[in-house]
């Protein structure tokens, strides 16, 4: 006998997964959040983040460093897809391959790595955490910002630019009026892979030695001091940031333009 | 500057355009485009004349050659600062922007003032016949709407010349017909320049003041539509340009030429004996009675086509073909005969193929990237092949024969094609061919482009890839010039 499923019976093991690995998940963080010790609802935690000075001087410190990353790998990674993707290199392949390697390397490597070379650089780490925080980050999230960028202007339509040009634009209008606006939806994708990782991942701060906290090393500490319920809270308004800043970018993006170019 | 020489809106020069992977899209292009004509530029796809459109505009550099824009040079100069606008094949209209904003990209760029841009921007969606549509955005918009708006998008620049990249290819065909008759009236109304590419004859048929037709790089004929269509240059362009009959003939007498086993008067004055094609149109031969006909033959098939019957008659070897608004029937034996005026003749193209080739020490010829063996003997007087199989002259001494130039002469009559690619003769695949009533003429081109002419009686597919079979006793071989020096 043939096995035959509908597309009900098809969409069933998606279902679980959604049900274990993100909808559960987020009921926990929620309950947590939102429960203190003894079980009961509170919305203490929530109070507590936005009165203690701590936390909102971190939240702030860490929207500075990925405010900051995000820009370096923008100023970095536009020039090196646009070049790659729209000039007549032979080797183009080989070229993004470069750019894309450093992400085969395994994370702990890389930023060890970066530690010893800004060790020789600085001298003393700590003299300058936030850069370091910086330089870690958009050395690590470069490759994010590369990719979706390459995929966006590597397909825009060279009629585009002729179009352009034969409409009387020279290179830069060109760039600014026509190639800079179509590839919006690859840097929206490049700026949201980089943004959020460049909040939380606290990993690249303790390996290089920093005293300084991110929104992360937040939810870290709270978690080794068995704090699961203001630990929660900080997720909770992370992923409010995160909801927020996509559908800002997201009015950005018209209907028509896919947002489809995440890799 | 003098107005008889600024006629000439624009004049391309001894254009040649070779790309970086060695291919020869444009060969020696030389066209004046008179203010306010409507030219088009007609061939099959790959004759360059994509090409050539875009050098006018800019985005291609010519390798050789000017073009002049009312007498002065803008080969250098980039697409934007050329006064020319372009309609692209699939429109290139800018997703980001609505349809005002496209519409407005080349009035915004020139700094005027918002309320010209308004009133510009308007008066360019009348023309096309959208009015109000500023606000919506290009997605939402039909394919002929998109082709209107991309066509307000270039006039709306007020340029000298309108360059249209087959911009109707996109579209249906009824739309396409209703599209054509507007194009024609926006010419009119707005007197500018219009230079049009297309692949479709009746599209450059009906609305062009000047058809150039290209094919492989080059200009086969320039003239009117009337022009083209009855004064086929060569048989390229009557093979293109609607339906023809075209035969081998003979001139016999002066304006008297043989082809279809019978004698025609014709208007052409060729010199007698000369080898020539000749066109009929199918809608130029009359039906007779039999007895009443030039030639007789019999009808093979009619096809009832609407207009009129499509009528093939079988008359010897050679097959004619015939457009009529009266039906005869299958198996009938007509008569057929062709007023003077309805026979165009054009000197032969090619019946000999003429290459310089090399001779082996193995007694074979190379030319065009192929071998084949040859008879020495005829080539060196008195010589022969010894019973060594080596080659020896009349004193019995042995003819050293490697490196020989000569030059092969072939007649087209004496080339067969195969699909064994593996003989070591010439291959190439097939870049033309021609019915001609009882064969098809093909030219065969080589990597090297090198052409060679051949008839054959079967149907083979352009592009196909074939080697070629040549009979050792057809080819005929003499000492190149600068051969005679070697032989001594």
């Amino acid at each position: 006998m043939k096995l035959r499923f509908s597309r009900k019976q098809l969409g069933i093991p998606y279902a679980v997964f959604l049900v274990c690995f993100v909808a559960a998940p987020l009921l926990v963080v929620l309950y947590y959040a939102f429960t203190n010790g003894e079980g009961r609802f509170t919305v203490q935690n929530f109070a507590n983040f936005f009165t203690s000075p701590n936390t909102i001087g971190t939240l702030c410190y860490s929207l500075a460093v990925a405010v900051a990353a995000t820009f370096c790998c923008v100023v970095i990674a536009y020039p090196t897809a646009y070049i790659l993707a729209r000039s007549n290199l032979r080797r183009k392949t080989v070229l993004l391959v470069l750019f894309i390697a450093p992400m085969w390397i395994n994370f702990t490597l890389r930023v060890a790595a970066l530690k010893e070379v800004l060790t020789v650089l600085e001298g003393n780490l700590a003299y300058h955490p936030f850069l370091n925080t910086v330089l870690g980050m958009t050395y690590d999230f470069l490759p994010f910002m590369i990719l979706p960028l390459y995929t966006t202007l590597e397909k825009l339509d060279d009629s585009y630019l002729e179009a352009a040009a034969d409409l009387g634009a020279d290179g830069v209008v060109t760039f600014l009026k026509v190639t800079l606006p179509l590839s919006m939806p690859g840097l929206i994708s490049g700026v949201t892979m980089v943004f959020l990782p460049s909040m939380t991942n606290y990993v690249i701060l303790d390996m290089l030695y920093n005293s300084t906290y991110i929104m992360g090393s937040l939810i870290g500490s709270y978690f080794n001091a068995y704090d699961w319920h203001s630990g929660s809270m900080i997720s909770i308004v992370l992923l409010a940031i995160i909801f927020v800043i996509t559908w800002a970018t997201n009015g950005f993006g018209e209907e028509e333009t896919s947002r489809g170019a995440i890799l | 500057m003098d107005r008889s020489l600024s006629e000439n809106i624009i004049e391309l020069k001894g254009i040649k355009k070779r790309f970086d992977d060695n291919f020869e899209a444009v060969r020696d292009f030389n066209l004046q485009v008179k203010k306010g004509e409507f030219v088009t530029f007609l061939g099959p796809s790959g004759c360059g004349k994509t090409t050539t459109l875009r050098m006018i505009a800019g985005f291609d550099i010519q390798t050789e050659g000017q073009i002049l824009l009312n007498g002065e040079d803008i080969s250098r100069l980039p697409p934007n600062e050329r006064p020319i606008n372009t309609v692209f094949q699939r429109y290139a209209l800018f997703p980001h922007l609505n349809i005002f904003e496209n519409i407005a990209f080349g009035l915004k760029l020139k700094k005027l003032p918002k309320e010209e841009i308004r009133r510009k921007v308007r008066h360019a969606l009348e023309i096309v016949d959208l009015e109000g549509f500023e606000r919506r955005s290009i997605a939402t918009l039909s394919g002929g709407q998109q082709q209107r708006v991309a066509i307000a998008r270039a006039i709306v620049n007020e340029p000298e010349i309108l360059l249209l990249d087959e911009p109707l290819g996109a579209l249906d065909l009824k739309m396409r017909k209703e599209m054509q008759l507007e194009l024609m009236a926006m010419h009119r109304e707005l007197g500018i320049t219009f230079i049009y590419v297309t692949h479709d004859q009746e599209e450059a048929l009906t609305m062009s003041d000047k058809v150039v037709v290209m094919a492989d790089g080059m200009i086969q004929q320039v003239g009117t539509p009337e022009e083209i269509y009855n004064e086929p240059k060569n048989v390229f362009v009557a093979d293109f340009i609607g339906e023809s009959n075209i035969y081998n003939g003979r001139m016999t007498g002066e304006r008297r030429v043989r082809f279809c086993g019978a004698d025609f008067d014709c208007l052409d004055d060729m010199p007698p004996g000369a080898r020539v094609d000749v066109v009929v149109r199918p809608e130029d031969i009359l039906m007779t009675a039999p007895e009443a006909g030039t030639v007789t033959g019999v009808v093979n098939s009619v096809i009832f086509k609407g207009m009129h019957y499509e009528i093939i008659v079988a008359s010897g070897d050679n097959e004619i073909v015939i457009q009529s608004t009266k039906s005869v029937k299958e198996g009938d034996t007509i008569g057929m005969c062709v007023e003077p005026d309805g026979i165009h003749v054009i000197m032969a193209e090619t019946n000999l193929n003429i290459f310089e080739g090399v001779l082996t020490r193995n007694y074979t010829v190379v030319f065009a990237e192929g071998e084949y063996e040859c008879d020495l003997t005829k080539l060196y007087e008195g010589s022969a092949i010894n019973s060594e199989g080596v080659l020896a002259d009349a004193a019995g001494n042995e003819i050293y024969t490697d490196g020989v130039k000569v030059s092969v002469r072939i007649p087209v009559g004496a080339v067969s094609m195969s699909d064994d690619i593996q003989t070591g003769g010439i291959c190439g695949h097939i870049i033309s061919l021609i019915y001609k009533g009882d064969h098809y003429h093909y030219i065969v081109r080589t990597k090297s482009e090198e052409d060679i002419h051949l008839h054959d009686e079967y149907l083979w597919n352009e592009n196909d890839y074939v080697s070629l079979r040549i009979p050792k006793d057809r080819i005929e071989l003499s000492f190149a010039a600068d051969g005679e020096e070697t032989e001594g």
